[in-house]
């Protein structure tokens, strides 16, 4: 059950967890989350990923308390957080920092005031709270902006402040909700690789949720696929999208890999094989054999022309990640022979159907 | 108009800011936590006590569905326990003050209730206490809005006013009726109501100014 890389203990842990919103007057009971096992070592960034109402919500709630299991244990650094009275998990809370879809900020605050917030509620005094927030200020490259209320700062911007203040209080663990899915994809990239600086300067543990797998790509080194409030998959990134399980993992991974089928293709695409048609194989190409000459040396070796459809090369957690529609002939004898060439490398070959 | 005339309107000018600056005083004084109670004590908010807030709501509502000029009567006695007197201008500071607590627990409760939810689970995350979330979240995020709200309740204690003539409560809308209606002298009248009209627009405006000047949410404030 465990996979191998994990330390010993890890600094968050679910343990069965699950949560049912009871019935209420005109809706019947609502389960979020079913059975749900999740452990994230320290200093890791661990994505969970699903569709809205997936239930991802809820389980990032559980980390910080803002909900609390209906059964189960949730374990943030030794402490069972909903057996905490509330003036023990709001101190807990202190040490957990949360960032948000709509950043959340107060309106009234300036920039430097909203990342003091998290401070006096601690009760921190003046002079410590300045000396706390200006090098966050720095971190964030906002200092220019300290006196900027939340108005004059582009959505960046203010997910820069939304950062900062999370980290006021120099927690352990940062919870990102959907934290760029307001943003356009440049300012996402930026917020992603600042919260990666973090992760590794700082060596902040972070959990975030999202609906989109390219954040999944870039940030996390091990992923959750929810799906109708129970975990269907995870594992690391890299072996979540080289060798995806679950339909709907596929579906996530194919998104930003090229896993997908492209739409004229699978018009085109047929079950049976007519005179002269051509069969086509979706060939995803992992680890070291990624960056081999692997089509090449399969026209060579087995005298057969393969042809291009669709594809994509790119690099997931540090890894070269290919995925390629090839189509080739389709005679049975040769076909058998192309895949099992294909198969016995780490690469996946799936025969999708014939085109003419 | 003769000097005396002046004088008098100069008076139940004075009268009239005393009465309502007074009510909405204390008005405010209570209106104000009662309306951040309304706001949050339903059942799953910051402090809740959902029978508390049913009853509570039911008595502003009972309060501020009452016409003024019945409840400036129907409350003599309490009047006269409070300030000592069922007449004059010190008297009508209760009824006014009376009408003024719903009133203002309402538009601060509607206030309160537009405040974005998320920055109170924002603050939640970030350990506060209930208390806290109100002082530090709740009521900054609010204040231009209960800024206008407190501004409309001045601006009708000023009409409420005009009918504690009724109990000999004084200020313009009392002189009003006595000398520029029972005597018919309209050039008071038009005075008194030229008066009113400079008042209403003067808290409106000084109003707006103060709102806009918290407002943070638009680029340029």
């Amino acid at each position: 059950m465990l996979p191998s890389d994990l330390p010993s203990r890890p600094l968050i842990a679910f343990a069965n967890v699950g949560k049912v919103y009871p019935a209420r007057d005109n809706s019947a009971e609502v389960v979020a989350l079913d059975d749900i096992n999740l452990q994230v070592p320290e200093g890791a960034i661990v994505g969970v990923i699903g569709r809205s109402g997936a239930g991802k919500s809820t389980l990032i709630r559980l980390i910080n308390g803002l909900e609390r299991p209906s059964h189960g244990q949730v374990l943030v650094n030794g402490t069972d957080i909903a057996a905490l009275d509330e003036g023990r998990l709001r101190e807990a809370r202190r040490s957990i920092g949360m960032i948000f879809q709509h950043f959340n900020l107060l309106s009234s605050r300036t920039a430097f005031e909203n990342i003091a917030l998290p401070l006096e509620i601690a009760g921190c005094a003046r002079p410590e709270i300045t000396s706390r927030v200006e090098p966050l200020l720095a971190m964030v490259g906002l200092a220019d902006k300290r006196d900027r209320y939340p108005a004059e700062l582009s959505g960046g911007q203010k997910q820069r402040v939304g950062i900062a203040r999370a980290l006021a209080t120099q927690p352990k663990v940062l919870l990102s909700d959907e934290a760029t899915s307001a943003l356009d994809p440049e300012t996402t990239d930026q917020i992603l690789s600042l919260l990666k600086t973090i992760n590794a300067e700082l060596k902040l543990t972070i959990v975030f949720i999202t609906h989109e797998m390219s954040v999944v790509k870039k940030l996390a080194d091990r992923v959750a696929v929810l799906e109708s409030g129970r975990i269907v998959e995870q594992g690391t990134t890299y072996e979540i999208f080289a060798n995806p399980r679950h339909a709907t993992t596929r579906k996530f991974v194919g998104s930003v890999t090229g896993g997908n089928a492209p739409d004229w293709l699978l018009a085109r695409l047929r079950s049976e094989c007519r005179p002269g048609d051509s069969a086509v194989l979706h060939v995803a190409f992992v680890g070291a054999e990624a960056d081999q000459p692997v089509l090449s040396r399969l026209s060579r070796s087995l005298a057969v022309d393969v042809n291009i459809l669709h594809g994509q090369v790119e690099t997931i957690a540090g890894h070269p990640f290919g995925s390629l529609f090839i189509s080739v002939p389709s005679d049975p004898g040769i076909l058998r022979s192309i895949i099992a060439e294909l198969q016995a490398s780490q690469n996946t070959a799936e025969h999708l159907g014939y085109v003419s | 108009m003769s000097p005396e005339l002046l004088q008098l309107i100069a008076w139940s000018t004075v009268d009239t800011l005393v009465m309502v600056g007074l009510s909405g005083l204390f008005g405010t004084l209570v209106g104000l936590p009662l309306g951040i109670f309304l706001a949050t004590s339903r059942s799953n908010e910051l402090f809740p006590a959902p029978a508390t807030n049913r009853i509570l709501g039911l008595v502003v509502n009972a309060t501020r569905s009452t016409p003024f000029i019945i409840l400036v009567v129907a409350i003599v006695p309490l009047t006269r326990f409070i300030a000592g007197t069922s007449i004059g201008t010190r008297a009508a500071v209760v009824p006014l003050t009376i009408a003024a607590i719903p009133f203002i627990a309402r538009v601060v409760e509607a206030a309160i209730r537009e405040v974005d939810q998320g920055l109170v689970e924002a603050a939640r995350a970030f350990g506060a206490s209930p208390l806290q979330i109100v002082q530090k979240v709740l009521l900054p995020e609010a204040m231009p809005a209960v800024t206008l709200a407190l501004t409309l309740t001045i601006v009708s204690l000023l009409g409420f006013s005009a009918m504690v003539g009724a109990v000999g409560g004084g200020g313009l809308g009392d002189l009003g009726i006595r000398y520029g209606y029972q005597r018919f002298m309209p050039e008071v009248m038009a005075t008194v109501v030229l008066v009113l009209i400079v008042l209403v627009q003067g808290v409106q405006t000084l109003g707006e100014a103060i709102a806009r000047r918290l407002d943070k949410r638009t680029r340029n404030s």
